[in-house]
């Protein structure tokens, strides 16, 4: 039987979603639904005077209007609020909690109705008025209240003498504005009491993680509780903490008794976590070799009032190029915004974009090729602890990367290549991400008609976990792919942690090795009892699960067919549950890495950015399934492609407000902007990082893919923008 | 700096409007339903039908997860009152499958990986369908062009194409 794991196999989950059966959070029409809708601050900051909701609870059909002031119970604890990935420091927004007023778009009273409709017009019924406090909204008007937090990364030498006396320096600021994630289902819950048992569907990338924060925030038993969120329409970080419209839902159940379904508008998700807004300076000095003496990275980010969210922009340079000097800093300048929160590889998407258009603008300056110039830098272990890598097979990715693209016909002069009336630039870059692994337990129940379920909390917000779990599995338990039946997205299921950090393929699937592992040593047990058996005196590891047999590895005719294993021992099922614990080895670093190479073309007198190519080149371990890891790596590549180009979310700083709160302005790629995207991926086999090898694809898809279209830019326009997204006016006087 | 502030209604509504019976034929099949006319096409499939394989990204008409085919042509069902389409055939994502048989180009799309977290899916399938009846697309380019509508977070855009190719050679 050919092996699942590494071949390019279609989603398991594939019919359920182009039928529409897949249902969502917000999809559940149970009967007795009730509707909620949100009522938002239209001020920034200051409190609530007065809410008068006569108008909307005149209206036929309004069943209730939900406000901090006739709320049922809520903890009044922070701790109750402090989900699994909440900021360690701070105190998390408590929604519909007391009057005070912490951002714009916080909700303020929840309408209730026999329909959404009605619930809807009743919301705009509904009077507030306010006192308003004196707010700010500007990270670049606020810079100088930037305050350092701590960054694991540590000083060497002395990185700023080593700058001032680099034969070839570079230093410059690039900034990345506010993006929000914006996945294409809107944020609902619904919830349902039903027999003292509350059931609540909700767009979640962590079933447990809201279950935890529910029974906290309500003072629910954990064992009256299950969220289930068995498909989610997109998370990209949005859904990794509890988001308020699940409080909100509960708080409604809970008032009416009734099942309660709450969904969010567009405009309404801006008020939700973003990708911080981020200012990053690069120093980097060169001796006139061409090797790096000294390299600092400062940034400075946007977190709330109340909440401190950090991920440090400013480490991957370690990881990256060798220097003797470095100093690195991670500052904060707190707003009166929503808490900031984790976006597609947070930290390094924008970290890495100005780390990597520096190495550029180093390289110009040092009349290297940029490739020439990483190579020159590379480097074998971790600077910053000193530590070589499970697997590095980065030279590669330049390699193939740059043989794929055709890296070698490009002339270095800036505006020298065209395409008719459109400049043509190629433009490349790094890209790095870390290969991190959580405790995750798998459960397996093998049935003797040959079927197994395999279920774990995880959630599979469209990366492909139905699929390679179902893949593992068949492998370890030599079983077809169509006898393996995946359970996901249910908190009654085994412990796993919420689906983010890329860390979810490595944590379940080798999970599910030690799992089948259990299950063989009980077949193998069964086998073993059956008379002349001709697997006596095997250990576990001395046989293998092929092709609905236990097989001993040494002589494949000594083999025992599962379901007579089972038979015999009269064993209806056998269920196993295993945890994954990461390794505690310290000795090695892991980590992702790619390189990207892109084309534009500008138009020169209307300056329109077109990207016509982007090839990344990616190293991360060993692939369990081509097919859906190129969807991930092509899919971050679209979203480098928006942030390089599109993606800004524009506040009225008076007014404390968004001003694109919709998916019209605020830009995203659509069909139309995305050419040729290939994505290939380097082998590197890697027994050390974890037992099958596999290292995530989540977050590297995005990494470096800004940097290489702005360093793409500059080529064919010879000018230089550093503050994302390039937009045409950025660049059109370059004519 | 501290002052105060209302939010004033838009004027103020006493009842909810009152409800008006229409037919539909969604997916060959007749429906009789009762909306008030404030009541969108998405809303009644999704929350009178039971059809929530029609999805709702925006409720604006700017991202297309709630296309559906009304007499054959692919609208925005968020932008469209029900009442307005008394007597229409709808065809929705539920309805492309014939007998178990996958529509060429829901195959296509599981052949082609043209989705992720699949709540763009039924927009991008029903309106692709549009797009082939259409006949004005032939080359990827156009393809790109036409099916700009519809909006794909998750990025599948090059295997929606491809997806699209295999079904176009195919019908
Ligand atoms: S929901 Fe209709 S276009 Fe977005
Ligand atoms: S598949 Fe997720 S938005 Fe298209």
């Amino acid at each position: 039987m050919a092996s699942y794991i590494g071949s390019a196999t279609s989603r398991v989950d594939g019919r359920a979603k182009v039928t529409g059966e897949a249902k969502y959070a917000g999809e559940f029409n149970v009967p007795g639904l009730v509707h909620g809708y949100v009522v938002d601050s239209i001020i920034p900051k200051g409190r609530i005077v007065r809410i008068d909701a006569s108008g909307a609870l005149g209206i036929a059909g309004v069943i209730d209007v939900l406000t901090h002031s006739n709320r049922p119970p809520m903890a009044d604890k922070d701790d109750a609020y402090k989900d699994e990935v909440a900021p360690e420091k701070g105190s998390p927004y408590r929604p519909l909690y007391d009057d005070r007023i912490h951002f714009t778009g916080q909700p303020i009273a929840l309408v209730l109705a026999e329909d959404w409709e009605t619930a809807r017009v009743a919301a705009s019924q509904v009077r507030i008025e306010y006192q308003k406090e004196a707010h700010v909204t500007d990270l670049h008007a606020e810079r100088t209240r930037a305050y350092a937090v701590d960054v694991p990364e540590k000083p060497r030498g002395d990185a700023e003498r080593a700058f001032a006396s680099a034969a070839i320096s570079h230093a410059a600021e690039y900034s990345i504005p506010t993006e929000h994630h914006n996945p294409m289902e809107l944020f609902a819950s619904t919830a349902i009491w039903e027999n003292g048992q509350l059931t609540v569907y909700d767009k979640t990338q962590g079933v447990q993680n809201v279950q935890q924060y529910l029974c906290k925030v309500f003072n629910l038993q954990p064992n009256a509780v299950r969220v289930m969120s068995p498909y989610m329409g997109g998370g990209f970080g949005a859904g990794l903490r509890p988001q308020y419209q699940v409080v909100l839902t509960v708080l409604a159940a809970n008032a009416l008794k009734r099942p309660v379904r709450v969904m969010l508008t567009r405009a309404q998700m801006y008020a939700l976590g973003y990708r911080p807004a981020s200012i990053e300076r690069l120093a980097l000095g060169a001796n006139s070799g061409g090797t790096l003496d000294s390299m600092q990275h400062e940034a400075i980010a946007v977190t709330s009032q109340f909440e401190e969210f950090a991920r440090n922009d400013t480490g991957w340079g370690n990881l990256l190029y060798k220097s003797p000097n470095a100093k690195f800093e991670h500052k904060l300048v707190k707003l009166d915004l929503p808490t900031s929160c984790d976006m597609r590889a947070p930290g390094a998407a924008t970290g890495v974009y100005a780390l990597e258009c520096a190495m550029d603008e180093l390289a110009i300056a040092l009349k290297t090729d940029p490739v020439q110039l990483r190579l020159q830098c590379y480097s074998d272990r971790h600077q910053g602890e000193d530590l070589p890598y499970t697997s590095k097979q980065l030279r590669e990715c330049y390699r193939q990367g740059a043989d794929a693209f055709g890296w070698s016909k490009r002339n270095a002069e800036p505006r020298s290549m065209r395409d008719g009336s459109e400049l043509v630039g190629w433009g490349m870059a790094s890209g790095v991400w870390e290969a991190l692994q959580v405790p995750a337990t798998v459960r397996i129940v093998l049935t003797a008609n040959g079927h197994a379920e395999v279920a774990t909390a995880a959630s599979d917000i469209g990366t492909g976990t139905y699929t390679i779990m179902a893949q593992v599995a068949a492998d370890m338990l030599g079983l077809p792919i169509d006898n393996i039946s995946v359970k996901l997205g249910d908190s009654t299921l085994p412990q796993c942690p919420v689906e983010g950090g890329s860390w979810i393929a490595s944590s379940v699937c080798n999970a599910i090795a030690n799992t089948a592992r259990a299950v063989r040593g009980d077949l193998l047990e069964l086998a073993k009892a059956t008379q002349d058996s001709p697997l006596s005196g095997a250990g576990v590891d001395d046989v293998a699960l092929i092709d609905g047999k236990i097989v001993s590895k040494r002589d494949a005719g000594r083999a025992v067919s599962i379901a007579s294993a089972m038979q015999s021992g009269k064993a209806e099922r056998i269920t196993r549950e295993e945890i994954n614990q990461p390794s505690e080895d310290k000795s090695h670093a892991r980590n992702v890495h790619s390189a990207i190479f892109a084309e534009v073309k500008v138009d020169e007198e209307i300056g329109i950015i077109r990207v016509t190519r982007v090839v990344k080149a990616v190293a991360a371990g060993r692939i369990l399934n081509p097919k859906t890891a190129h969807s991930q790596v092509m899919g971050g590549v679209v979203w480098g492609i928006g942030m390089a180009l599109h993606e800004e979310t524009l506040y009225d700083h008076r007014f404390g407000r968004v001003m694109n709160a919709n998916i019209a302005e605020y830009h995203v790629p659509v069909n139309a902007d995305i050419h040729d995207i290939e994505v290939i991926f380097v082998d590197e086999p890697d027994e050390m990082v974890n037992p099958l090898g596999i290292k995530g694809l989540g977050e590297i898809g995005i990494v470096g893919v800004a940097a290489a279209i702005a360093n793409a830019v500059y080529h064919a326009t010879g000018k230089r923008v550093r503050d994302l997204p390039i937009t045409l006016d950025k660049v059109i006087e370059f004519a | 700096m501290t002052h105060s502030g209302t939010t004033k209604p838009k004027g103020s509504i006493a009842a909810a409007p009152e409800k008006i019976p229409i037919t539909l034929t969604v997916n060959g099949t007749e429906a009789k339903l009762s909306v008030a006319p404030w009541t969108t096409l998405l809303d009644a499939l999704r929350d009178h039908l039971d059809l929530t394989g029609t999805k709702k990204g925006c409720d604006h008409g700017q991202c297309g997860a709630c296309t559906v085919l009304v007499d054959g042509r692919r609208i925005n069902s968020c932008l469209t009152l029900a009442v307005m389409k008394e007597g229409a055939e709808v065809t929705t994502v539920e309805g492309l499958a014939h007998n178990g048989e996958l529509h060429p180009l829901q195959q296509a799309f599981i052949d082609h990986d043209a989705f992720q977290c699949g709540y763009c899916t039924s927009g991008q399938i029903c309106s692709a369908a549009g797009l082939i009846a259409e006949g004005k697309a032939k080359s990827a380019d156009e393809i790109r062009e036409l099916m700009s509508g519809n909006i794909c977070r998750c990025g599948a855009y090059p295997n929606i194409v491809a997806a699209i190719q295999q079904a176009m050679e195919r019908s």
